[in-house]
């Protein structure tokens, strides 16, 4: 193929432009993740330079152990908690702030201001007011008769109490997507359905709110529910998993098997099956959310 | 069929007084338009009487009954919106059902996932299809129900929103600058099919635009609103030829009517010095209004002008052309009058098959230029319009 030198130089440049930006992209995620990949092949632990090649037997491992089916389940159980009270009461937030006219940057404000807030740090404020005798919710509850809960000592109830943790973090950041979604309908079309008769609360949201929301609300659960399956700094500050592993979530299990007990291999492996779940939400926000957005 | 009378309808935003005091009256059949610039109150006015705002103070009567404590599906109207408010979650066919599926379906009906269930809505449903394609055919978008409006032009989403407006057989029709979405040539479509449409529906139409073309060409009666009041309310032909004000005549008419200062002395017309053949009630200065085509060029072969023109009393007055546009069928030069340099005036000429753009009237700057005064409508200092009399015969206007 015959290219004159001007050609040339251009491909040079061309190739010299994209270079810093193909580099700095290999060395964050395409080379750890390569790393990630091969150490999860091998039994590889943290305290010793040897290592043998072990094939799938970290993935096959998973399989048998009762930890992962344990961590798996409790994640489900959180996320199962969480997704569908973040959902619901961000949307009610959002609505019920959309149709206010004074205060409403204020209350935007205030129910936005946990997402800013380091979570690791709230978690502490968090544990003093679940705190089984001084804390301000059992006081709150033994005011009102009803005898106070062991928020995050009990195996019962540690679930939840995370979760709500979550949902004080999370209903910020949904009610600001739902009032971004909201903000984007026109208002002739609330107009249109008043004389077309759709004039009450019900037939506005479901003919109107709803149907309009539809990829923001694909969104909103997606990002949820990877944010829930994500979760692991409240663990890790308040509860170390326990108690006796009720609360001892995926990546807190990953974390533990990485750098507690050494097992890099398998907590490679893990991480890895994390990943394709993590990826398998991306991949139906993606499908879903494409077919969904007809306007 | 109805009758809409609106008596003093007064309403503020805050501390803006958007409309002050309106009453109007339009007879069952009528096609009133309501015209101004933006932010003269046309829309709100529109609005509450939608039902979609409701008024300070005043009265919202329909067919003789007082409207103004209904909401709007009560009130028997269809409206279209500026930009078509058609559902895009919806197809055609859905978008204009909706109106008979929430008149003639309850609440439980009506609810996601009924229709598989609910035997009203089985037994409602063949005849909502059956309006909805009687409706589809008659504005010849039958072949487009299933589609969704986002893969609409825009005619087309037009037509399905004048649809889902006509299905629920309004007694008042209700539009919101429908066409201003829309490209001049559509416009010009559009505007023939809404007029058909009132000419079969024998609906009563309001209409709300800033297009005084659109509101002189399909209009029964034009409002004209300026600031939350009515400027004039007549016929298109009463609203160009015989304006109330001068604010009247210089929005109604393309181009724009000549506006110069004029004097009365002795109850006589001065213009430029020159007395003309026009008598007055008021002395002083007075404000001189002229149609671009009341002007003629005198000693221009190839331009044709009005045979009113009575070349008996004339005045002719020295002008320079500084443009000439082209139209088709018509000239219009833009230029000045020499005794008002400041003052841009239009003269609107029809041609003759002789015109040339390189003959002598196109090439020629220096003209003179015909004023008739049987042509001319003058205004007082504050806009308002003077009777005129001509010294021959009493001018009652011009025809």
């Amino acid at each position: 193929m015959a290219s004159t030198a001007a050609e040339r130089a251009q491909a040079r440049l061309a190739y010299g432009l994209v270079a810093p930006a193909t580099f700095l992209i290999l060395i964050i995620y395409i080379v750890p993740i390569a790393v990630v990949i091969g150490m999860s092949l091998t039994d590889y632990t943290l305290i010793s330079d040897y290592y043998e090649f072990t094939g799938l037997e970290n993935y096959t491992r998973m399989l048998d152990e009762e930890p992962f089916r344990n961590a798996l389940w409790n994640t489900f159980v959180y996320a199962a908690f969480l997704m569908p009270l973040a959902f619901g009461l961000g949307l009610v937030i959002a609505i019920a702030i959309q149709e206010r006219q004074q205060f409403r940057s204020i209350l935007e404000v205030l129910y936005f201001l946990p997402v800013t807030a380091t979570l690791t740090a709230m978690a502490l404020v968090w544990a003093a007011l679940m705190d089984s005798r001084q804390g301000v919710l059992n006081g709150t509850l033994e005011l009102v008769g009803i005898p106070g809960l062991n928020w995050l000592g009990s195996e019962a109830l540690v679930l939840f109490s995370l979760a709500i943790i979550s949902l004080w973090a999370l209903i910020g950041f949904n009610m600001v997507l739902f009032l971004a979604g909201l903000t984007a309908i026109p208002k002739s079309l609330y107009d249109a359905a008043a004389i077309d008769g759709a004039d009450g609360a019900i037939d506005k949201f479901l003919k109107v709110t709803w149907p309009m929301l539809g990829p923001t609300a694909m969104f909103v659960a997606v990002t949820n529910s990877i944010t829930a399956f994500k979760i692991f700094d409240t663990v890790a500050v308040l509860t170390q998993g326990g108690p006796n592993r009720a609360s001892e979530v995926y990546l807190y299990l990953a974390y533990l098997e990485g750098f507690e007990y050494f097992n890099m291999g398998y907590s490679a492996a893990l991480s890895l099956v994390f990943l394709a779940i993590i990826f398998a939400f991306a991949l139906l926000q993606a499908l879903v959310i494409d077919r969904k957005v007809h306007y | 069929m109805a009758e809409l009378s609106l008596t003093d309808i007064r309403k503020s935003f805050g501390d803006t007084e958007v409309l002050k005091g309106i009453s109007l009256t339009v007879a069952d059949g009528e096609f009133v338009s309501l015209v101004g610039q933006s932010g003269c109150g046309k829309s709100t006015l529109l609005r509450i009487i939608a039902g979609l705002e409701a008024p300070d103070a005043g009265e919202i009567v329909i067919d003789g009954q007082p409207v103004n404590d209904l909401p709007p599906k009560m009130r028997n109207i269809a409206m279209v919106f500026q930009d078509y408010a058609l559902y895009p979650h919806m197809s055609v066919a859905e978008n204009l059902a909706m109106p008979l599926i929430m008149a003639r379906l309850p609440l439980g009906a009506r609810l996601p996932l009924m229709r598989l269930v609910s035997p009203r809505h089985k037994a409602e449903r063949p005849g909502i299809m059956a309006d909805v394609e009687k409706v589809a055919a008659q504005l010849r978008i039958d072949h487009l129900l299933d589609r969704r409006p986002a893969q609409l032009s825009g005619g087309q989403r037009q037509r399905v929103a004048l649809g889902r407006a006509l299905v629920r057989d309004p007694k008042l029709f209700l539009m919101d600058e429908p066409l201003s979405n829309l490209d001049a040539k559509l416009r010009v479509q559009v505007r023939k099919d809404i007029a058909e449409l009132h000419d079969s529906s024998g609906l009563t139409f309001v209409y709300v635009t800033h297009d005084q073309t659109e509101a002189m060409t399909m209009s029964t009666r034009v409002a004209l609103m300026q600031s939350g009041t009515f400027l004039q309310v007549g016929t298109p032909n009463a609203l160009y030829t015989q304006p109330e004000r001068l604010d009247v005549a210089r929005f109604i008419g393309s181009p724009e009517i000549n506006n110069l200062p004029g004097e009365a002395i002795a109850g006589r017309v001065h213009l430029a010095g020159r007395p003309l053949d026009l008598q007055v009630p008021v002395d002083g200065p007075i404000q001189i209004g002229i149609r671009p085509e009341a002007l003629a060029v005198a000693d221009a072969p190839g331009l044709i002008f009005p045979a009113e023109l009575d070349r008996g009393h004339l005045t002719e007055l020295p002008f320079k052309k500084r443009l000439l546009e082209d139209l088709g069928p018509e000239l219009v030069l833009h230029g000045s009058f020499s005794h008002f340099p400041d003052v841009d005036i239009r003269i609107r000429a029809q041609k003759s098959s002789k015109f040339r753009l390189d003959g002598p009237t196109a090439s020629r700057t220096d003209l003179d230029v015909l004023v008739d005064p049987d042509m001319i409508l003058v205004f007082d200092a504050q806009g308002e319009r003077l009777t005129t009399t001509s010294r021959m015969q009493p001018v009652e206007g011009v025809a």
